[in-house]
Order: C-alpha cells, then sequence, then structure tokens
C-alpha cells in the first residue's frame, strides 16, 4: 500500500508539473508585483508558503500596491480563497489519517491539484491530490523567490498567451466533469451564476456563489456513475 | 508590524483554515450518499464559474479581449478530443499572437 501510494504521489506529480511551470510563471510575477508593492522580500515568500492561492495573493498585492490598506488587501484574499471551503468539503471524505495530517494534506489543495485529483464522480485521489499539489507549491515558491529577487526576466506572463492557458487547462479539466447530464446543468448553471455576478460584485465572491450550481445538478438520488470501473485507482488507509 | 505583514500573517491564516475546516471536521468518512451526490455537482459548477470568471472577469466588468480567442480555439480542440497539452499550448500560442497584432 505504501509503495504503490508513493508511486501515485510520483505520478500527481508528474502529470502536474506542465499546469506547474505555467503556475511557476505567474509565480515570478507575482514576486515582481509583490516585491513593486512594497511588501519587501520575505513576507511575499512566506505568503506564497501559507496563503498558496494566486488570485488571492495578487489581489492583496495589488490592494497593497494603490495603497487601499491592510484590511481591504485581507478582505480581497480570503474572499478570494474563500471557495476553498467547499472544495475542501468535495476532498474531505477521500483525505485520512488523523487531524494533523489531514491538516497538512489539505493545505495541497489548489485548483488545479484539486481538479488533477478529481476522478469525476464526486471521489478525489488522496494521492494524486498530494502529488500535483508538491508540485504546484514547489514552482509556485520558487517563481515567488526569482521574482522577488528581480527576476523580471520573462516579462508580463499575458504576453505570451499563460493566462489563457491556464483558462484553457480549466476548460479541459471542467470537459472531463462532464459526464452525465446533471453535471452538464451544474456547469451551466455555475457559469450562469458567475456571469451575471461578475459586474456587480467583488471578485471573488461570483466564484463562491457558483458554488449554489451544484443544486441545480442535484437530484437527490445519489451518485450517477457513467463507467463504473472508474473505482480501479488504489484507494485504503495508510 | 508592517501593513505587509498584517496582510500576510492574516490572510495566511485564514486560508490555511478554509483550506482545512471540511478535511479536519470530517476528513476520512463517507458523506451520505445523497449530500454526497451534491458534493459531486460542486466541481463542474466551480470549474464552469472558474473558466467564465478567468476568461471574461475584469474587476467588476466583463471584458472580452484575445483569451477569448484562445479559449475558443481550446473549445473547438477538446471537441475534437485534442490532448490536453496541446489545447492548452495552442491557447497560450493564439492569445499572444491575437495580443501582438
Amino acid at each position: 500500500m505504501r509503495v504503490g501510494s508513493a508511486d501515485t504521489i510520483r505520478a500527481g506529480f508528474r502529470d502536474a508539473i506542465p499546469l506547474a511551470l505555467a503556475v511557476g510563471a505567474f509565480g515570478i510575477s507575482y514576486g515582481v508585483l509583490a516585491r513593486a508593492a512594497g511588501m519587501g522580500a520575505i513576507a511575499p515568500l512566506v505568503m506564497s508558503l501559507t496563503t498558496f492561492g494566486g488570485s488571492a495573493q495578487f489581489a492583496a498585492a495589488g490592494v497593497l500596491g494603490a495603497g487601499g490598506g491592510a484590511a481591504a488587501a485581507i478582505l480581497a484574499a480570503v474572499l478570494l480563497n474563500a471557495r476553498y471551503g467547499p472544495i475542501g468539503l468535495t476532498i474531505a471524505p477521500s483525505l485520512r489519517g488523523n487531524v494533523f495530517k489531514r491538516f497538512v494534506q489539505a493545505q495541497m489543495v489548489v485548483d488545479e491539484s484539486w481538479a488533477v485529483a478529481s476522478r469525476g464522480d464526486g471521489t478525489f485521489d488522496r494521492a494524486r491530490l498530494v502529488g500535483a499539489g508538491l508540485a504546484i507549491y514547489v514552482f509556485w515558491f520558487a517563481g515567488t523567490l526569482l521574482g522577488v529577487l528581480g527576476g523580471d526576466f520573462i516579462g508580463d506572463p499575458k504576453s505570451i498567451g499563460l493566462d489563457a492557458a491556464l483558462s484553457a487547462l480549466f476548460l479541459a479539466l471542467l470537459a472531463g466533469q462532464l459526464r452525465s447530464r446533471r453535471a452538464i446543468v451544474a456547469a451551466i448553471a455555475g457559469g450562469t451564476i458567475a456571469l451575471a455576478l461578475i459586474p456587480v460584485a467583488r471578485p471573488g465572491v461570483p466564484i463562491i456563489a457558483a458554488v449554489a450550481g451544484c443544486l441545480a445538478g442535484w437530484r437527490g438520488s445519489g451518485v450517477d456513475r457513467v463507467s463504473p470501473q472508474i473505482d480501479s485507482h488504489e484507494d485504503g488507509p495508510s | 508590524m508592517t501593513e505587509a505583514w498584517r496582510v500576510v500573517l492574516v490572510a495566511g491564516i485564514a486560508s490555511m483554515a478554509i483550506k482545512a475546516a471540511g478535511p479536519v471536521a470530517l476528513g476520512g468518512r463517507a458523506l451520505p450518499r445523497r449530500l454526497m451526490g451534491l458534493v459531486a455537482m460542486i466541481a463542474p459548477a466551480l470549474l464552469a464559474a472558474l473558466v467564465v470568471t478567468q476568461v471574461f472577469g475584469g474587476n467588476r466588468e466583463l471584458v472580452i479581449d484575445a483569451r477569448v480567442l484562445g479559449v475558443a480555439v481550446a473549445a473547438v480542440l477538446l471537441a475534437f478530443r485534442a490532448p490536453v497539452l496541446v489545447v492548452i499550448v495552442a491557447a497560450a500560442v493564439v492569445t499572444a499572437v491575437a495580443r501582438g497584432m
């Protein structure tokens, strides 16, 4: 079991490398932005290790740089990371071990690792989550480090289309989820809620509100599995 | 304490707590079947919202720019079952070229 689990962690790490490279590039630009916003060199690094959420950290640095104050920066960051509340609920049944272990594993959850670990039926592969999360964590921190050290050599990641690359990634992950009519209904509902709220709500709020889209796809009839053999992954208590 | 450190400390602790809340409170326990059916629908709803906000989201406004073109190409490639890596690279290249024009 332990060996199999370590293999799956490595597989998750490997599979996440292309995503982690893009994340690393954004880490560089976050480091540069945070430094320019007057956060110093160490604070952005600590933030990448603890807050560990790209959009939340960019928003906080942006608010601080614009002189918006600490309270507004904290609010922006917390709102943008609030989606990890419901995301945490989805992975909770898949995480094993004592409270400390579960706490540490939960820190490896970001959008990318969560999606890589998803089996599409509502369950998650814990080892893949940890492996993919570690890859993103390492590259995000390394990128931040290069950025605060003044490594502005890649310029704006947007100029090479990396923002669209991440959007395309999430679109691909979404496509993999659309295996039942209920999932399609939930996706349309979630997307519509977000679209409607973007012009009127603070960034972060549309995404949290869109979680309610899951109600549209729910008929309370349990999990409908399109491919029952999907459970072939090893999974057991370590 | 400087403003930056206050933000790092509070946002960091809050983020770690938010991420850990679900797994620490009910980790390892399977949710009731009906609830599991609901939780399984969070992923498509949330991923759709992430895509929408990344493609059209501005600061309290809907923005249509080169991203839309790149992601549209990605959607077409996905419909033809292209490998994910190809889809991602194509989206980046199309967007970068469109921005350069």
